[in-house]
């Protein structure tokens, strides 16, 4: 277990690092920053001055290596726009973010698993083709024009909720919430909808051929002839051998929900990562976008983690077979 | 003279049909049978014969679209083939429990061997959460799986294939039922492991007399277990009697080709495919006798009409040249 961690550690590492080389590469290709940052009237000596200020006359690798070397503190460097570390500004947009995905995520679960399981169980239900048809929905059209119209029924029609912002904000420490105000909870309703839309049609379609899959097997057909309640059989046998998939799933899902907040925080101007991310490339700000994308790097990484470990609270194949290893 | 004691199961003209979209095939056809308690009747066919349709339409787990279409089926008195789903869960695994062919297949993976257990046996038996453990202990030992105290905390990929039969025969015994379903308990197991299996079952019949509805391809295996047999081919019984009057004297020309098929001292027990031809499929089942193109002893009639199953001092048969014969017997 422990050998387990520690290997699927070092491969993090490995793939982060890979992450931070393409980011850093990329952006430090595009555009120059320090066009960005003066006036028209500066002189080609205070731009040299400036140039060797924030270090970008030093070679590629020096420069990545530094760079590697001080995220790894969490110090991000200055950001070119406002002249401040973009740690401190990271960390002053992520609450918006990490609370937008999480209710997201949430809400993909909560709705997605139930009607992935009734449809499954039912299937030739009219409430389930309504479900199926439905979802096609969720599945194909884009998030920004699902936001839009959200905004234009709720929001612009029917003025009961607000089209952008986050509401009013309450500091927990360097946290800020909006899920402890009424009017936080009303601006997160529509982006959160926006964004848990596709993953809860996901969620749905794989929980029902997950399930369609494991009703049919030998082990649920013998827990039917054994007089095992309805109950016992769907929920009890069928529903937790579907875990395994769902569970990778919706954690590689949750990763992408962080991700996709790009376009929805666009969309309702939520004070996010995201909406951080989209200014910093029209600014060609290089190390915030840079922090954000080693940033999502990070947290992909993390949930990939925790889920492998959740197979084997789940899995008992997984699980025993390796205390056996560990043991002989 | 006492009274002949009442049968436990009784299929009376039991007739399940697989309805598709160009017309309605007939999977088992008029098939009537019963057994009595402690009774091991084999059931005998080749594959696509019916007989695993059969077992499930008797426990009330057919798989859509196919349907019970015409006939009953009678457990101790009571009819049980039009109960609700929720009456006849209450008589799977209490009265009648089953087994099948794939033991790899068969238990949970994510559930230890003991949960599963005591889950069933809660659930048809009035105990609290120790003493439905110490029967399922119990059980454990009983199959013969030795430390049953430990082994009971184990998952399923913890155990043998052969284990794993042992494990499901427990299970089947949980509630337990006064009859057993076995469709091919050992097909999936090794051969020397077979053989126990099949003496495990007899056992536990014989200890509990529990009756059982023993399904095999293996004519060998019939012989030396059941006290009845019935030959099924194409959804229907065309033999059914006591064992030793059938291997001694089959009268069907399918039994008597299967009969060849078991090879005779010291060979090893052979698989039924030493009839010339193939079963008809279920939508290309012959007008007639539906075994006369492949009967040896074919003659017009057989052609023409369909054979009833005709009773006789050793069981019954349904062949014309059987039916001639006592006609014959009868006028001289
Ligand atoms: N779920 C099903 N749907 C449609 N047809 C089925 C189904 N199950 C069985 N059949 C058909 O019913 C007939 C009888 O099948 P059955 O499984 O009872 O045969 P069997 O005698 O048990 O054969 P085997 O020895 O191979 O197990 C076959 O023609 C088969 O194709
Ligand atoms: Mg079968």
């Amino acid at each position: 277990m422990i050998a387990f961690v520690i290997r699927r550690l070092c491969q993090s590492v490995v793939v982060l690092l890979t992450v931070a080389l393409i980011a850093f590469a990329l952006f430090n290709y595009v555009g120059d920053p320090i066009n960005n940052m003066v006036g028209q009237d500066t002189t080609p000596a205070e731009r040299v001055a400036l140039r060797h200020e924030l270090g970008l006359d030093q070679s590629f690798l020096v420069q990545f290596a530094r760079f590697v070397g001080h995220a790894a503190e969490g110090n991000f460097g200055l950001s070119y726009q406002e002249a401040r570390p973009v740690g401190q500004i990271i960390l002053e947009r992520m609450p918006a973010t990490l609370e937008l995905s999480f209710v997201a995520a949430l809400l993909a679960l909560i709705l997605g698993v139930p009607m992935g399981i009734y449809t499954g169980l039912h299937r030739r239900s009219l409430l389930s083709q309504a479900m199926l048809t439905t979802s096609l929905v969720g599945i194909s059209l884009p998030t920004f024009l699902i936001g839009i119209l959200l905004i234009l029924v709720f929001a612009v029609m029917l003025g009961w909720l607000p089209s952008y912002g986050r509401g009013t904000v309450v500091h927990i420490g360097w946290w800020t919430t909006g899920l402890l105000t009424i009017s936080g909870w009303k601006a997160i309703i529509l982006p959160a909808i926006t964004l848990a839309l596709f993953q809860m049609t996901l969620i749905m379609r794989l929980v029902r051929s997950e399930m369609i899959e494991v009703l049919r097997t030998d082990y649920i057909k013998f827990a039917r002839a054994r007089g095992l309640s309805n109950r016992a059989v769907n929920f009890g046998h069928a529903l937790k051998n579907t875990l395994v998939p769902v569970i990778t799933i919706t954690g590689l899902q949750l990763g992408a929900i962080i991700a996709f907040a790009v376009i929805t925080e666009t969309v309702f101007q939520w004070p996010g990562m995201g909406l951080m991310f989209i200014q910093a490339v029209t600014f060609a700000d290089i190390p915030v976008m840079a922090a954000y994308l080693v940033l999502v790097g990070f947290f992909f990484v993390v949930i990939n983690l925790v889920v492998d470990l959740l197979y084997y609270v789940v899995d008992p194949r997984l699980r025993i077979e390796h205390e056996h290893a560990a043991g002989g | 003279m006492t009274p002949a004691q009442e049968p436990l199961l009784q299929v009376e003209h039991l007739r399940v049909e697989l309805p598709t979209r160009r017309r309605t095939l007939v999977a088992i056809d008029d098939v009537s049978f019963s057994i009595m308690p402690g009774e091991v009747l084999g059931i005998v066919g080749e594959s696509g014969a019916g007989k695993s349709v059969t077992g499930a339409a008797i426990i009330g787990l057919l798989e859509p679209p196919l349907r019970i279409a015409g006939g009953r089926v009678v457990l101790g008195g009571r009819r049980i083939d039009d109960l609700p789903y929720e009456q006849m869960r209450h008589i799977r695994g209490r009265e009648i429990g089953a087994i099948f062919q794939d033991p790899l297949t068969s238990l949970n993976p994510l559930y230890t061997v003991g949960r599963q257990l005591v889950e069933t046996i809660r659930t048809h038996l009035d105990l609290g959460p120790e003493a439905a453990r110490e029967r399922a202990i119990a059980l454990l030992g009983e199959v013969g799986i030795a430390a049953a105290a430990q082994r009971i905390d184990h998952y399923p990929h913890q155990f043998s294939g052969g284990m794993r039969q042992r494990v499901v025969i427990a299970l089947a015994l949980a509630g337990n039922p006064r009859l057993i379903i076995a469709d091919e308990p050992t097909t999936a197991l090794d051969v020397s492991i077979q053989a126990q299996i099949i003496a495990l079952l007899k056992r536990l019949g014989r200890d509990h007399g529990t009756a059982i509805m023993l399904v095999t391809h293996d004519m060998g295996v019939i012989a030396e277990t059941a006290h009845r047999v019935a030959v099924m081919y194409a959804g229907r019984i065309v033999e059914i009697g006591p064992v030793r009057a059938i291997v001694d004297a089959p009268r069907h020309p399918y039994t008597v080709g299967l009969m060849d098929s078991i090879p005779r001292i010291g060979g090893v027990r052979g698989r039924l495919k030493q009839i010339d031809g193939a079963m008809p499929r279920l939508g290309e089942i012959p007008p007639g006798c539906a075994f006369n193109p492949r009967c040896p002893l074919v003659f017009e009639r057989c052609r023409r009409e369909r054979p009833e199953l005709l009773p006789s001092a050793s069981g019954a048969a349904a062949c014309w040249r059987f039916a001639e014969e006592g006609a014959r017997a009868a006028d001289g």
